[in-house]
């Protein structure tokens, strides 16, 4: 599989797989209260300040086989954890988590408290009021924090590098073969995939801003 | 039987913040809860609905019990049956108005709901407007989507949280006399939280005083706001003329005082001590230059005109009796330029002893 197609499908699966967690987590985020709420809040948030090769480097250390954690999870799911697609989807779960997060818990934390208690008070059920109030009213939250999500994993590459190495066809990514290119002095392939990674990005940064103004509006209507 | 519909609520907290009420609404009355802001109100709303955990006390609606904490009861919102109209509307955003109402009818067939809905809508005069979501509404049309979303749901008890605090005069008073008309439809308890007293004197039947968390005084409307128990209360419920009184014993006859003469007419109780005298605003007869007045010879005093300031038509002052006590009364702006009031005269005021209430300190 080529950088390109292995890129979307490594941006796929961990949008795929992120956007539940980050409605979970997002939504636990606005509305409890509770004692280790700053711990979590620190977890989510740290790849955003950390940077990507130390990460790269705790992910490769505590998922490599040669350490106690690594081989346990290699002997439960069969995989290697280290230099292989699936390392690069658990890698890339845990960089693009904060991308996952904030939107959506700021799209919950829009939604005024007597709204979801005026559900309640209708005979709403809790799920109920989840799935037909809260939803409906966080969805452009929801397509921000997937937008966000692809586009970060589309780029990234300190993480990738470290827990995913170079192989062709298994975890060499869009960005890591541009660097390669460039190594290679092939300026011009360099050249083409940075500027369709360019060209994605800003269009991704616009969809959010959209749907970032559209909800503003809709909430100061 | 009354009893078995009405409304029964013990509710008591020391944390976070202390609360102590008791409250009983038949059905098809009206009890306002009003008093200052932080004074508890909204919270007994909340814990009635369910929304607010509280520690002690109990929730009755005729024979179902909603929560009872010697019996381990606490039913969620939505096994209450209650209707809550919101201070701020609370409509569902991304639905448009027949869906605000047909999403609170879970408890009908499907095909029920929309019939039911529309009659809702037609008795709050809002018909036409269904497919309209709530931004595109006025704030006096959210208010009447959000009453027929509380009543959607049949319910047993209807709970106002100062729904008319978020609109203008003009709808206020639309909205009044629409909720005084399906009032008459409603055969359930209904309970207002208000920081309006002119609103209490035009919808409800009965009010309860909070302060603090407490209840201060309960009872009907007219007697609460005529006769309230203490100083305390009286100044919550916006009465402007308290001055100290004593009363003194002659011959095993009690003779009240207050403001440096001997009051006659006033029914003084032997409840409590009388501490301070009530006077209502009507209760002030100003004697005229020209002719004398009716009831001039009742509780006669000279007082000086301290302060006087234009207020539409009528000229409001501050009187200050020899005592140095201030009494407010106003007069038409006519009366008072052909009687020459202006600051620093003094004119001759009657109390009516009727309208002198006797309060504890």
């Amino acid at each position: 599989m080529g950088p390109f197609w292995l890129s979307i499908k490594l941006a796929l699966w961990t949008t795929l797989l992120l956007l539940p967690v980050g409605i979970l987590l997002g939504r636990i985020l606005a509305y409890k209260k509770f004692k280790a709420r700053g711990w979590l809040e620190a977890f989510i948030y740290l790849p955003l300040v950390l940077p990507p090769t130390v990460l790269g480097f705790y992910l490769l250390t505590f998922l490599s086989p040669n350490s106690q954690t690594g081989a346990a999870l290699q002997s439960l799911l069969g995989i290697p954890l280290v230099f292989s697609f699936e390392g690069l989807v658990l890698a890339s779960l845990i960089v693009n988590l904060p991308f996952a997060v904030q939107p959506v818990q700021q799209a919950f934390s829009n939604i005024r408290p007597s709204t979801r208690e005026a559900a309640w008070v209708s005979g709403i059920s809790y799920w109920q009021t989840f799935t037909k109030i809260e939803l409906p009213q966080c969805w452009q939250g929801i397509l921000c924090a997937a937008t966000l999500t692809f586009a970060h994993t589309l780029g990234e590459f300190g993480v990738v590098l470290m827990v995913g190495g170079n192989i062709a066809g298994e975890t060499r990514t869009l960005s890591i073969a541009i660097y390669d290119s460039v190594q290679a002095f092939d300026m011009r392939t360099a050249g083409i995939m940075t500027a369709g990674l360019l060209a994605f990005s800003i269009a991704a940064l616009l969809a959010v801003r959209l749907l970032g103004n559209n909800q503003h509006s809709r909430e100061h209507r | 039987m009354t009893t078995k519909k009405s409304l029964r609520v013990r509710l008591q907290q020391s944390e976070p913040f202390s609360l102590d009420v008791q409250l009983r609404c038949e059905r098809g009355e009206l009890l306002a809860l009003t008093g200052p802001s932080g004074s508890g109100k909204t919270t007994v709303l909340r814990s009635i609905a369910g929304l607010h955990k509280i520690n002690h006390g109990h929730v009755y609606s005729g024979g179902d019990c909603w929560f009872d904490d010697a019996k381990g009861i606490n039913k969620t919102p939505q096994q209450r049956s209650v209707g809550f109209v919101f201070q701020h509307y609370a409509l569902f955003p991304h639905v448009n108005v027949l869906d605000n109402i047909v999403y609170a009818m879970s408890h009908l067939p499907r095909k029920q709901r929309y019939v039911k809905a529309m009659e809702l809508l037609s008795l709050t005069n809002m018909d036409g407007l269904e497919k309209r979501l709530p931004v595109n509404l006025s704030g006096g049309q959210k208010q009447r989507i959000a009453l027929a979303r509380a009543l959607a749901r049949n319910p047993k008890v209807l709970l106002l949280d100062e729904p008319f605090s978020a609109v203008d005069q003009l709808t206020r008073r639309k909205l009044y006399r629409e909720l005084a008309q399906i009032r008459t439809t409603l055969d359930l308890p209904m309970v207002l939280v208000t920081h309006d007293l002119n609103e209490v004197q035009q919808l409800a039947d009965s009010l309860c005083l909070m302060h603090h968390g407490s209840t201060l005084q309960s009872g009907t409307v007219n007697d609460v706001m005529r006769k309230p128990v203490d100083v305390n209360a009286a100044k919550l419920l916006g009465h402007q003329n308290i001055v100290t009184a004593n009363i003194k014993h002659n011959q095993g006859h009690k003779i009240l005082c207050a403001l440096g003469i001997e009051f006659e007419g006033v029914v003084t109780t032997d409840h409590f001590d009388c501490t301070h005298l009530l006077i209502e605003p009507s209760a002030i007869i100003m004697h005229r230059g020209d002719r004398p007045s009716r009831g001039e010879r009742e509780n006669p005093i000279n007082v000086l005109v301290s302060e006087a300031v234009e207020l539409g038509d009528e000229l409001s002052m501050h009187l200050t009796a020899n005592t140095g006590e201030h009494l407010h009364f106003s007069v038409s702006r006519h009366v008072a330029k052909r009687n020459g009031i202006q600051i620093g005269k003094t004119i001759g005021v009657s109390i009516l002893g009727e309208g002198v209430h006797c309060l504890s300190a």
